[in-house]
């Protein structure tokens, strides 16, 4: 024990330091951009058919797209992606990728925006509808229902699922250690490889993620609570 | 002067408006009555598109809308702006203040100041007895509190004309007669209303103008007076079925 402490001591501030550096911003940037995703998705996929030929053409082929791509992401393992984003399309000369934060986010970010889409799909649909029809009484348009009335209900509802796929997104981010990012895992395996202590530090990062997840969640009771007066 | 010509409503397994033609005129409280299921409810939100019948004409003032020809985005935003809607509950946009409820149609819809909009939002709640709740969310008023604002909001856009969708219907006596005393005042005023409800004593102190529709159809188009004095069989038997 009096072994761990000094481990602990010793290496938490590296650890942390990786954390802010690496792990959170990763977290952060590809949750931002998945929640776009996933709210175009939703959108995408709970929009009505146009009757005007072309814009109904161009809504069969979206949602076709946003069908395939939600089912790709989620019929496919996160590493699996890393290994063909990171590895895969650099060797067929989409070079763009070879830098290995773009690739982590793009992958981490597409990840989420496709299972946060359904989350955000049941949301808007659980948003009553005569809160649709109240603002469509005013004369708002369809962009306005969405923007003004719809959405911000739907992220209320949604709180819940989206906070479990922050916290999943969180814990993912270990995967871009694959991918040669020293993120706070990739960290502490080389720490492990040089000091042998491998249980210690496992363990030690371990309670790093654990802190940050407990951080969140807690972040999410009391966001929870603050937006439950907005309902009705 | 709003006018239906000719509506029907066809849904794959129900005729919910059957050839109904009628008018409504401004400044005067209209009442539409009928059982459950009737299409009270429907002819009513016809009037501000948030249905659209199968077929037939709707006109406000010189414009006209034929429901058998498409309809432009633009001409639906246009029309909806004449109209005011109160529902049967849950309606006030649950994320917002009761003073942001009331001035987001003006400000998002007519592009008022913020300012501008707010200053009549006071105004109105004040009217109402309701200032001190602006700051309110709607999860935190009583139900009979949220229809009067559901009110304010409708009557914020200026609409020429009020649509009330069963607006009692989901309060206890002591909430309705809340609401209805707002009504009243409204009435009063000649304000021009169009109220879906099932509220005899309320349909007997303010309508001009009852419209009983059964099974789709108007059984009845005429004065208050006529109605509840009238010897028809049927209108006489939902006057009992109703202990009026």
């Amino acid at each position: 024990m009096t072994q761990f402490i000094q481990i602990a001591i010793q290496y938490l501030p590296s650890l942390l330091m990786a954390a802010l550096t690496y792990t959170l911003p990763l977290t952060a940037i590809s949750f931002i951009l998945g929640l776009i995703f996933a709210i175009l998705t939703a959108l995408i996929r709970i929009s009505k058919l146009p009757s005007e030929p072309i814009a109904r053409l161009i809504m069969i082929i979206l949602k076709a797209v946003a069908a395939f791509y939600v089912w790709l992401f989620r019929s496919t393992p996160m590493i699996v992606q890393l290994f063909i984003v990171f590895y895969g399309l650099p060797n067929a000369h989409i070079n763009f990728f070879a830098n290995a934060w773009v690739s982590a986010i793009t992958v981490f970010s597409l990840n989420t925006g496709a299972y946060a889409s359904e989350s955000v799909r049941a949301a808007i649909l659980s948003v009553p509808k005569v809160q649709k029809e109240a603002a469509e009484s005013l004369g708002m348009t369809n962009r306005q229902v969405y923007w003004r009335v719809v959405l911000p209900q739907a992220a209320r509802i949604s709180i819940p699922p989206l906070s479990n796929s922050l916290i999943s997104l969180l814990k993912d981010t270990s995967l871009a250690s694959v991918i040669t990012i020293v993120e706070m895992f990739y960290l502490s395996q080389q720490i492990a490889a040089e000091n042998y202590k491998i249980l210690s530090m496992y363990v030690l990062v371990a309670m790093v993620y654990a802190l940050l997840t407990t951080i969140l969640t807690v972040g999410q009771h009391y966001l929870e609570r603050y937006t439950s007066r907005f309902t009705i | 002067m709003i006018e239906v010509k000719h509506i029907i409503k066809q849904y794959p397994d129900k005729r919910a408006l059957d050839d109904v033609s009628a008018t409504f005129n401004a400044h005067e409280t209209a009442v539409i009555l009928g059982p459950s299921g009737s299409g009270k409810s429907t002819l009513l939100r016809t009037l501000n598109l948030l249905e659209r019948p199968t077929s037939g004409t709707l006109a406000l003032n010189d414009l006209t809308i034929n429901f058998e020809a498409p309809i432009a985005k633009k001409e639906i935003f246009n029309f909806r702006q004449s109209f005011g809607m109160v529902f049967q509950e849950k309606a006030l946009f649950a994320h917002l203040t009761v003073l942001k409820n009331i001035i987001e149609g003006p400000v998002q819809v007519k592009k008022e100041p913020i300012a501008v909009a707010t200053k009549k939002a006071q105004a109105l709640l004040e009217r109402f007895g309701m200032a001190e709740l602006a700051e309110r969310y709607p999860s935190e008023l009583s139900v009979g509190q949220q229809q009067r604002v559901a009110i304010m909001r409708a009557l914020a856009m200026q609409p020429e004309y009020l649509l009330l969708d069963e607006p009692t219907s989901a309060l206890d006596p002591e909430l309705e007669a809340q609401v209805l005393h707002v009504l009243k005042e409204l009435a009063t005023q000649r304000t021009s209303m169009i109220v879906v409800t099932h509220n005899l004593g309320f349909a007997r102190q303010v309508a001009d103008h009852i419209i009983f529709i059964e099974n789709g159809q108007i059984g009845y188009d005429g004065s208050a007076e006529g109605f509840f004095s009238a010897t028809d069989n049927r209108i006489q038997q939902f006057l009992n079925a109703m202990n009026f």
